[in-house]
């Protein structure tokens, strides 16, 4: 098994906890999703000309409390992976 | 750059971490099949960073088959602990790998954050920078 093949898998869940804060930066899409969205609004909408233009804060958005909790769920499991290793040892 | 700052923070903690599981003596791996035991001590096999043991060269069949089932033994115990945990069974099996590397002992092989096999040294392993430190 590939290092880089798990490491994409676990990014999200263990990783993202231990690394670094989950940055929400809003919609700063380029362009052409932009018109997309409008595209698919006015369509949708059978509005033409009804397209709002939000500008995303330039600061992201940092919720720290994500990071809390995937900590003390590492933590947990680090303290079950001991545990387990106590309880089986002769399968490690 | 902040996001760099926080990588080498993140680093320094997994090798503190991975120092401070080293100094813990593992007395209970006494119970090791001695065929198992032998394999590790010769390098053989070795421990990998998703919770499992691989090999570093071709093995031979009755080592496969020990190995094989000391594999599904370990994923049998992940998944349950998993389950308990409400985590999939990789993400359990990833932090067991941190520690089954972190307490490997000199001459054991391990496989690095890049992938590829390493002997123990004095010092301590690479593992991963995602892997949590011990508490």
């Amino acid at each position: 098994m590939s290092g880089a093949r798990w490491k994409a898998r676990l990014t999200p869940a263990a990783a993202g906890a231990n690394t670094a804060p989950m940055n929400f930066s809003g919609g700063s899409a380029p362009g052409w999703q932009r018109l997309i969205a409008c595209g698919t609004m006015a369509a949708g909408l059978s509005v033409l000309g009804a397209c709002v233009n939000v500008n995303a804060p330039s600061e992201p958005i940092v919720i720290e409390l994500n990071v809390n909790i995937k900590q003390e769920v590492l933590y947990r499991l680090v303290d079950s992976a001991e545990e387990n290793i106590e309880e089986n040892p002769e399968i490690f | 750059m902040a996001a760099t700052g926080k990588t080498i923070r993140n680093i320094a903690t997994a090798l503190l971490a991975a120092g401070a599981l080293a100094t813990v003596a593992t007395p209970a791996f006494a119970q090791r099949d001695p065929a198992y035991a032998a394999a590790r001590a010769n390098g053989t096999i070795g421990e990998k960073m998703d919770g499992y043991l691989g090999f570093v060269g071709s093995p031979s069949g009755d080592l496969k088959k020990l190995v094989d089932d000391l594999n599904i033994r370990r994923k049998a115990s992940y998944a349950d602990r998993a389950r308990s945990q409400g985590v999939t069974i990789e993400e359990f099996a990833f932090t067991q790998g941190c520690l089954l590397i972190a307490r490997t002992v000199a001459g054991e092989k391990y496989q690095a954050p890049d992938g590829s096999w390493q002997t123990r040294g004095s010092g301590p392993a690479r593992v991963d920078p995602r892997c949590p430190a011990a508490s």
